[in-house]
Formats: structure tokens, sequence, C-alpha cells
């Protein structure tokens, strides 16, 4: 029983989402709700708000008309994977430097007054601005034989958007226990690593999980825009620009690729509910975000 | 036990974690080519993704135009963010595709590139509206809700605003137009901006809701810039002015180059069907009367050739173009330009030699007796 209820509820709460999408297309107004000239709710055309059911229809027929075309959810699975793999080694590469960076700032208080007000700074760089660069920095990189690809930029910005909860999160949960904790460690004279490894790390894990929660978060929306931005092909996001040209004549297509996107964020919220399940010893506590 | 049971889901989280980086990893592996070693590499940076709009580049891949040139050429695809000029100028690529009033904008900045032939003769920018508004010159505009890309794409509708006597700080209600033509067809936009190759088509695959039948040209009003006399050059193949002015080989591989763009987009007014066919295949996922219809579009702006031959900069275009990008001030107040571009923004004397070329391998580079095909578009482009 209680195991199932969550699930019950989950695909419920999904239902009631769709219920309400449907309704408010029946009922809502036909030229939306606008308050002081802003459009605050949409239209329900058919345009601006396609019925569920031609959605789904869509994603059961091919991309387009042309022969060998794959079936549209075909296609949107494997942008999807494509996506998650990028997503996925941003991820690993944010949590890692978050990790070392906040471990580096608990270690020496210089480094945290140092540190800390430029990793709060770099969230401020707009998204538009860093991809070029990071696109036009990778080019000229070479390792030997083979080049830089541009699948590494769309990691680099997406590992840039997930290394910010990391870092402060674990800073926080490094910083966790309390002060006689603490000085008992030292009154048995270990080291600083002994007292990371014992006491710190253990302590940081309820804060550290949310902040893995919100850097896979990170790391899939920076995949997407960053795939828009330097136009890598092969994912979501460059089918969302691609598609979004028939959202007039074929308004099914376009909510393709964001049925994709949220399967990657399901995927990766859920992978990070098993790195919880695994680190349910460590959970006391842990505030719920 | 249950101990265990947690580090195994654990192990397993993070295989999961790794085996999803390793897989996008190897996805992208290129695969070698070793039998290209005679061949100059070459990379051509668009100034979007894969589409009918560059079908001659993607022609002359696929029938090895290029190579015959020994060239091997890489097309990279641009994204939102990408100014193709700069990956010329970074040296990322060897030549771009970009409009001209976006790059006089970037060489007065300093970087320094050559228009060495103007594939488009034609603007393909225009400006539409349903007839019952009763827009159908650039005068008409005036109080209406006017729709804009902006980015550097709204210099002719200023031009030919302003050329109408329109003061575009007041006279009009400017909106800022998406990438699709939802906001025009829900009544936001009165006049909407259009690629005659695209968002036109756009609107015709889309279903009009007083008759249920798709919209039809006798539906819309099209104001052309060409008309207008405020049409500006669009794409051109641009490449690097300091190396074509010290570095021989590249020199004569820009006349290459040059050739088999020229001789694919040939192949794209002669087979249209196969040309549309070649960019889908390439990864485009326009649908099949859409990138039809793309390619009928862009050959109209290159063929028939008026001044002898594809890809001649002309010289009064050219000019008008700079005037333009010098008088006109945007919905910011700004120009393109402040002064007129060096002489190295373009050059004639690679195009003329390529064309030279072609005309001595028998390929027919004005096309004087080329017709469009008619095409019949489907709902949603399919």
């Amino acid at each position: 029983m209680t195991r199932s209820r969550p699930v019950l509820l989950g695909v419920l709460g999904v239902l009631l989402l769709g219920a309400i999408w449907e309704a408010y297309k029946a009922f809502g107004p036909t030229d939306g709700v606008v308050v002081g000239g802003l459009t605050v709710l949409p239209r329900t055309s058919d345009l601006a708000m396609p019925h569920l059911i031609t959605m789904f229809t869509r994603l059961g027929e091919p991309v387009t008309s042309a022969p060998g075309s794959p079936a549209l959810w075909n296609a949107v699975l494997q942008a999807a994977g494509f996506s998650l793999g990028i997503a996925a080694a941003g991820w690993v590469i944010g949590v890692v430097v978050g990790l070392l960076l906040a471990m580096l700032m608990q270690r020496f208080r210089t480094a945290e007054s140092a540190l800390l007000p430029w990793v709060v700074l770099s969230q401020t760089v707009p998204l538009i601005a860093l991809a070029p660069l990071v696109a036009g920095w990778g080019s000229q990189i070479r390792f030997g034989e083979s080049r830089w690809q541009d699948w590494m930029s769309v990691a680099v910005i997406a590992s840039y958007l997930a290394f910010f909860p990391v870092s402060v999160g674990a800073l926080r949960g490094l910083e966790s226990p309390e002060q006689a904790h603490v000085e008992l460690m030292r009154t048995y004279a270990v080291g600083w690593w002994t007292t990371l490894m014992r006491l710190r790390l253990p302590a940081s894990i309820p804060y550290l999980l949310t902040a893995l929660r919100l850097a896979a978060a990170n790391a899939v929306i920076g995949t997407v825009v960053a795939e828009v931005s330097i136009g890598l092909r092969g994912g979501v996001g460059r089918m969302m620009v691609e598609y979004a040209s028939a959202s007039s004549g074929d308004p099914g297509k376009p909510w393709a690729p964001i049925f994709g996107a949220v399967l990657i964020g399901l995927v990766a919220a859920g992978f990070v509910a098993l790195l919880g399940l695994a680190l349910k010893r460590y959970r006391r506590g842990e505030v719920v975000a | 036990m249950k101990h265990s049971t947690r580090i195994v889901i654990g192990i397993g989280a993070m295989a999961a974690a790794s085996a999803l980086v390793l897989s996008g990893c190897s996805s992208n592996t290129p695969s070698g080519s070793s039998s290209s070693k005679a061949l100059t590499k070459v990379t051509l940076q668009l100034q979007w993704v894969a589409q009918a709009q560059f079908a001659g580049y993607y022609a002359a891949v696929d029938q090895g135009f290029y190579k015959d040139e020994g060239l091997d050429v890489t097309i990279k695809e641009a994204g939102s963010d990408t100014v193709p000029i700069k990956s010329v100028a970074d040296g990322d690529a060897d030549y771009a595709i970009s409009w001209v009033p976006k790059v006089l904008g970037s060489i007065e900045q300093g970087i320094n590139v050559t228009d060495v032939a103007q594939i488009f003769e034609r603007s393909a920018t225009t400006q539409i509206s349903f007839t019952d508004k009763n827009i159908t010159s650039a005068a008409d505009l005036k109080g209406k809700k006017v729709g804009s890309w902006g980015y550097g794409n709204e210099w002719e509708l200023f031009a030919g605003m302003q050329k109408a006597g329109i003061d575009t700080t007041k006279g009009i209600s400017l909106v800022q137009q998406a990438f699709d033509m939802k906001g025009f067809l829900a009544g936001d936009i009165d006049a909407a901006q259009a690629m005659t190759y695209n968002e036109y088509a756009q609107v015709l695959e889309s279903v009009n809701p007083k008759t249920g039948k798709l919209f039809t040209p006798a539906d819309l009003n099209v104001i052309n810039w060409n008309d207008e006399g405020t049409a500006m050059l669009q794409d051109a193949i641009w490449a690097d002015a300091d190396k074509l002015s010290s570095d021989k080989a590249y020199q004569d591989e820009t006349v290459k180059f040059i050739k088999a763009s020229i001789k694919g987009w040939a192949y794209a007014r002669d087979n249209p069907q196969k040309a549309a066919d070649i960019v889908t295949a390439a990864g485009s996922t326009l649908g099949t009367s859409h990138q039809l219809w793309m390619t009928n579009e862009v050959n109209k702006l290159l063929w028939p050739s008026t001044d002898g031959g594809v890809g001649m900069i002309d010289t009064k275009a050219w000019d008008n173009t700079v005037k333009i990008a010098l008088d006109t001030k945007n919905d910011t107040g700004s120009t393109i330009i402040t002064k007129n571009p060096p002489k190295t923004a373009y050059s004639n004397t690679y195009v003329t030699k390529a064309l030279s070329e072609l005309k001595a391998d028998g390929v027919d580079t004005v096309g004087a007796s080329w017709a469009p095909i008619t095409v019949t578009l489907k709902e949603g482009g399919k």
C-alpha cells in the first residue's frame, strides 16, 4: 500500500495537469487572459494550445513524409538520449568541480572569502554570452590527433550551471557539523582529512543531495539551451528550434521535443533519487527541498 | 543485508551515470576518412541549420563537385548565437555564408573579411499581411502592428518605412516576432516579416479557420523590398581578407570553392527535387513539401542571374546596401555602420575567374531560360 501510493499520486498529478489543460482550452476565454495589455494566460486556439490527443497522435506519425523517416516518438527518444548523455557528462564535471571547490573553501577560510563571491558572480553571466565563447575557445583546443567536439562545449556549459548549487550546498553541508563534534575530532588529534571523511562528508549528505538534484536540473537546462545556442545537432534543444517552424501548420510537432526534455528531467531526477536511496543512512534530519 | 542493497543501488547508479557519459562521448566520434589525403580540408560555416537555403553547398558536397576541385568540404551548421563571420576571423572556418548588412557591421568593428561571391542576387525578405488589412506598400504600414525579428533582420523593413516617410519611432507599433508565424495568425501582428522561402510558406501550410482549408496566396498581401527599392544583399560567401591578400594557396582555393559552389547551385536549379532530398538526407527535418518549396524559392533569388553569372557582386546593389546601412536607423536609433566599408569588403576577382572556368566547362551560370517549378504545399509542410 505504502509503495504504490506515491506512484498513484504521481500518475494522478499528471492526469490532473492534462485535465486542467483541456478544461482551460474548452472553457477559457478565446483571446486568453489579458491584464494591462500583457497576455497572462494563453489563447485557447488549436495553434496556441493543441489538444493533448493531437500531440500524442503526432508522436506516432513519421517526422516527415520523406521515405525512411522514423516515427516522431522514436526521433524524440533518440534526441533525448543524446541530450541526456551530454547532460550527464556536464553533471559529473559540475559535481566534481563543485565538490573540490567546496572542500577548498571549507579548508581555507581565505579561499572561501576569495572564491565564494566569484562562484556567485559566475552565475550572473548570461548563457547566450557564454556559449559562443566556450565554443570558440574549444575549437582552438587539440588533443593530439583528436579535436574538441561541439558536444563537449555543450557539456562544459551544462557543468557551468551544475557546479554552482553543488559548491554552495556542499560548503554549507561541510560546515554543518556542530562545534562539539568538530572539537571532539580535534581532541582525538585526527587530521583534516579524517575529519572530512568521518564527520564533515557524512554530515553534508542531506545538503548535498538537494544540491545534486538542483545540479541535475541545471545540467539538463544548460544542455538544452546550449544546444540551441551553438547549434549542436542531435539533441532535443536543436529539435525544438527546427520543429518551431511547423508550429502553425502542424501544431502537435513542436510539443514532441518538449516531452523529450521532460523525460530527460524525469530520468535525471530519478537518478538522483536513486543516489539518495543508496545514501539513506546519512539522511537523518534532511530538509526536503 | 539492507546495507548491501544500498551499496548495490549506489554502484548501479554510478554505473548508469558513467554509461551515459560514455554514450555521450562515443556517439560523436568522427569516422576516419582515409581516401581524402590529397584533398584540401575546407570548412564552410553556415548562418543557420541545414535547410534548402543552403541547397547548393549540400548538393556540391553530395555530387562531389568540391572533390573534383580537390576540396574536402565540411559544412558547419549555426546555432542561435553563432556569428558566422567570427568563425572565419577566428580560423574555425575557411568560408562563411552570411548576409551583407550583418557582416558590414562586423567589418566596421574590425573583422577583416571579403565578400568573394554574392550567391543570392535578390532579397527574400518581405512583409506579409492578410488582404483585409489593405497593406500593399511600405507607406501602408503606418499606424500598424509591424512584426520584426530584430537582431539585424530588420534593416530592409526600417529602410522601406523610412523611405515611405514613416517616423519609425512613433508611426508604428513594433512587435517582436518569434521564429514561428503564430503571432501573425493570431492577429497580434498586422504585417509580419517573412522570408519567401520559409515563413511565407509556413502561413500557406496552415489551416484557415474560416474556410477549413489551407491559406492561399490570394489571402495575403506581400510587400517585396526588391520592388520597394530597399532590398539589401543577402547570402554571400565570405573569406578571410588577410589571408586572401597574402596566401596564394588560399586564393586558388577560394576560386575552386566558389566554382564548385556555383556548380552545386546550378544542380539545385536543374534538379530541385533531388537537391531538396539531398538537404533532407543531410539532416534537415523540414517537411518534404516545405523543403521543395524552399529550394524553388531560393532558386528564384539566384536565377536568372542579371549581372553576368551567379556570384557576381553588382556594384549598384552593393552601394545601395551600404547606403542603407549608413543611413537607416532601427528602433534603437543606431545604424549598421558609420563610415564606408574598406575596399577589401568585396571583390569580384575570384568569382570572375570561377565563372570563366565554369563557362569553359559548359556549365550554365546565368540560367536565362530557367523557370521556377510549381510546388504544392501540404498542411504542416509535410
